[in-house]
């Protein structure tokens, strides 16, 4: 349980040596209570004062490491239920499951899908990072095939081990333990033996029982064994048990602020439909609430579309609003005379105009200059959105080399802007545009016929 | 230690609206599906968007599928009510738009009646782009309709009083008060819809929505606080049910409109449209809304199996 600052108060050296960068004992305590500092930061705690308040101050929720090299991720770690309350930290992972028992043509076809999905959203590169690969062949030799096919055709992905056989996963560890993979699951009967293999590598361990309660118990036996490096997940078989799983594994640990249950969760939503578009469903469900691992059955765009951005949405911290690079963007076919437009690089703005100008079908270029990642209002009224910062993307960007055009559209709502920009670009028309993005397609339409007349 | 599993008891409860002769939206005492903490009320509604013109932009299969009766909005509802049975019908009048017929309110009425007349479902109306335009239109149309318990999108700050007074207070229809995402302004247009006089079990609410992708994290933020400040603070000036026109948003973005010529690799149009409807109604509707519409007989299937799979 969660220690005051007084408490903790008494468990320090009350020197005031000022060595921790506080004032006062106490002044450091208070920060300890909130979370703020770390309690190595005190010199001459005693072990035993030292190892109390670690446990005491641990964060509700552990965060556990999976993967190798530039392919690590950290899961868990959250602090709050809902991210206006602070953040969420670690985002969920997807994962497209293999068995040893499919088909050369199905492995094939799935493999080659998960290395198509690879792209790039709002500077953040979009891929499958998990192949979760499964033995139900019972047989070694069958399950190696498959782990060293997957592991050598989809680079990207970090393997998830899924067997009950303490012998078969000690062969599978060693064939990808370079890879840092996931091993799932322990269970009930091989959990000494799962730990064991799973300490041995130091992997994350993936924790599988019947339901919320025997979980609880299964956790508590395999923290006696000494390992936290763990990964929960329930075998309940229809969606409504299964987010009540999830859902009350958060809570015990942010709610009832019980570490037991303070390890993220798995999820095999391919086990809860065969259903592609459901699959979907149920997997935006989990990345809004609360899993850290989710397995689909495949991968496409229709799928990674909506569920990458979901994940980037979810997942932003709401005190940093996401940002689009700056630069100079080519909307459909435009060529050196198409409309120049220019917002700025608050990543929602920058997608509603993007998206309005795609719709309105007139090729354009759009100029992103660097508006400190606010809305068009807020920048402008910081004076990051004005005559200065678009000239220098002008600059920056080489605009006049690169188009002919020299007349630029500015959102209506900073008209009075005109002035300031022209005296910044001469040689330039500032031409002012709508209030609301809704209305570009039918200006960019009037004024391309305008210009072509 | 032994597991005990914890609860959380809220004081607050959303309202019941009832839409049409017996949709009831609202009940819950809890946050949504969270049926392990108590009563989650009435089922999560599903609506079926139609439009009173020719709908030229959506996916080749449904404009199929229509055949001539996707010039006939009457037929179209009829059509949607026996082949999709959804929980109600919503008829957006796209055809006021300047630039596709600029109906008059009249000509608006003349077709909502026609529409309405047609089905048994309870019914939604959806204004056009202008909402100075929508305050004449809906005056007419909830003229032409009274005391239907038909909702309307929506009346937003600039024209509640004519909304209000007119949907709600004259002809007894439900108001949807919608706000730009965001928790104050939804609260403060509650208040002023009230203070006009429209009864809070004749009003909805939609708090602004948009696709996956765009900006959602800011919608998703906004249904869970406004939730929380209903069930944990009792607010009852944020406890109407929400109503969220998903498809409105989700068939215009890029991942639904982008050709498969423009983008190859991203394969099947009409798929990413579907998938980008599913996962948008599925992410409002898990952070609080009450009711969405939809577009795609596709995503409506998945949808309610889907609900049907949680409640």
């Amino acid at each position: 349980m969660a220690l005051s600052g007084m408490d903790i108060y008494k468990l320090l050296p009350k020197k005031n040596c000022k060595e921790c960068g506080f004032p006062t004992c106490l002044a450091f305590a208070m920060k300890l209570a909130q979370g703020a500092v770390e309690a190595t930061k005190c010199p001459y705690m005693s072990d035993d004062a030292k190892a109390r308040l670690s446990e005491a101050t641990a964060p509700p929720m552990r965060t556990v490491k999976f993967g190798a090299g530039d392919k690590c991720y950290n899961l868990g770690g959250e602090t709050v239920l809902f991210r206006h309350e602070k953040t969420f930290v670690n985002r969920p992972r997807f994962a497209v499951l293999f068995s040893d028992a499919m088909s050369e043509e199905e492995i094939q076809g799935k493999i080659a899908r998960m290395n198509k999905v690879n792209y790039v959203r709002i500077n953040e590169e979009m891929y499958v990072e998990i192949a979760a690969l499964k033995c139900e062949s019972a047989n070694k030799e069958t399950f190696l095939s498959l782990i060293k096919k997957v592991k050598d055709s989809c680079k990207k992905a970090v393997p998830m081990i899924i067997t009950s056989d303490p012998e078969i996963a000690r062969a599978a560890v060693e064939e990808c333990k370079e890879s840092g993979p996931i091993l799932f699951g322990a269970d009930e009967q091989n959990c000494e033996d799962m730990v064991e293999l799973a300490k041995q590598h130091g992997l994350l361990l993936g924790v599988t029982a019947p339901d919320q309660e025997k979980l609880y118990n299964l956790v508590q036996k395999i923290q006696n064994l000494g390992y936290r490096e763990l990964l929960l997940s329930t075998e309940s078989g229809t969606l409504k048990q299964m987010f009540d799983d999830v859902v009350n594994i958060r809570r015990t640990a942010l709610l009832s602020q019980d570490r037991t249950l303070g390890y993220p969760t798995l999820v095999f939503v391919n086990k809860l439909s065969k259903d592609k578009m459901m699959q979907l469903a149920m997997a935006t469900l989990f990345v809004e609430k609360y899993a850290s691992v989710i397995v689909l059955d495949d991968i496409d765009y229709s799928l990674a579309l909506p569920l990458f951005a979901l994940r980037q949405n979810i997942y932003t911290d709401p005190q940093r609003p996401m940002k689009v690079e700056q630069g100079l963007y080519k909307i459909g076919s435009a060529d050196e005379n198409s409309p120049l437009l220019v917002t700025v690089d608050f990543a929602l703005t920058y997608f509603i105009v993007s998206g309005e100008v795609e719709r309105s079908k007139i090729p354009s270029w759009m100029l992103i200059p660097d508006a400190g990642g606010y809305s068009v209002l807020t920048a402008w009224a910081s004076g990051k959105f004005s005559g200065k910062s678009i000239a220098k993307a002008v600059k920056d960007f080489a605009v006049e080399e690169k188009l002919k055009t020299r007349e630029i559209v500015i959102p209506g709502k900073v008209a009075v802007l005109k002035a300031d920009i022209e005296d910044e670009l001469p040689g330039w028309k500032v031409v002012v545009g709508p209030d609301e993005a809704a209305l570009l397609p039918k200006f960019l339409r009037d004024y391309a016929d305008k210009k072509v007349s | 230690m032994a597991y005990k599993k914890p609860v959380q008891k809220f004081t607050g409860k959303i309202r019941e609206v009832t839409l049409g002769e017996n949709l009831k939206l609202g009940g819950e005492s809890v946050l949504p599906f969270y049926s392990f903490d108590g009563d989650t009320g009435h089922k999560p509604a599903l609506g079926m968007e139609i439009w009173d013109v020719y709908p030229e932009s959506w996916p080749a299969t449904i404009v199929n599928e229509l055949g001539d009766r996707a010039q006939k909005p009457a037929e179209w509802a009829k059509y949607v009510e026996e082949k999709y049975n959804p929980d109600f019908i919503c008829l957006r009048l796209v055809g006021a738009n300047q630039d596709a017929g600029d109906k008059s309110p009249e000509e608006c009425a003349l077709v909502a009646k026609q529409v309405a007349e047609a089905v048994n479902l309870p019914l939604v109306i959806a204004g056009c782009d202008s909402n100075e335009k929508n305050g004449k239109i809906f005056t007419k149309v909830a003229e032409a309709l009274p005391e239907k318990n038909i909702a309307f999108l929506s009346a937003v700050e600039g024209n509640y009083k004519e909304v209000g007074a007119a949907v709600g207070l004259a002809y007894g229809n439900i108001v949807v008060a919608e706000s730009s995402v965001d928790l104050n302004l939804a609260k403060q247009l509650n208040i002023l819809l009230m203070q006009l006089g429209v009864k809070p079990e004749k009003m909805l609410m939609n708090p602004g929505c948009s696709a996956v992708g765009y900006g959602f994290e800011y919608v998703v933020t906004t249904l869970d606080r406004i939730r929380l400040a209903a069930l944990d603070q009792n607010d009852t000036t944020l406890q109407m049910p929400i109503i969220m026109p998903v498809s409105f948003e989700t068939w215009k973005v890029k991942e639904s409109v982008a050709t498969e010529e423009d983008v190859p690799e991203w394969g099947n149009q009409e798929e990413r449209g579907i998938a980008v409807e599913i996962s948008t109604a599925v992410g409002v509707l898990t952070a609080g809304a009450n009711a969405v519409i939809l577009r795609h007989p596709r995503s409506l299937q998945v949808l309610r199996e889907f609900i049907n799979c949680l409640i």
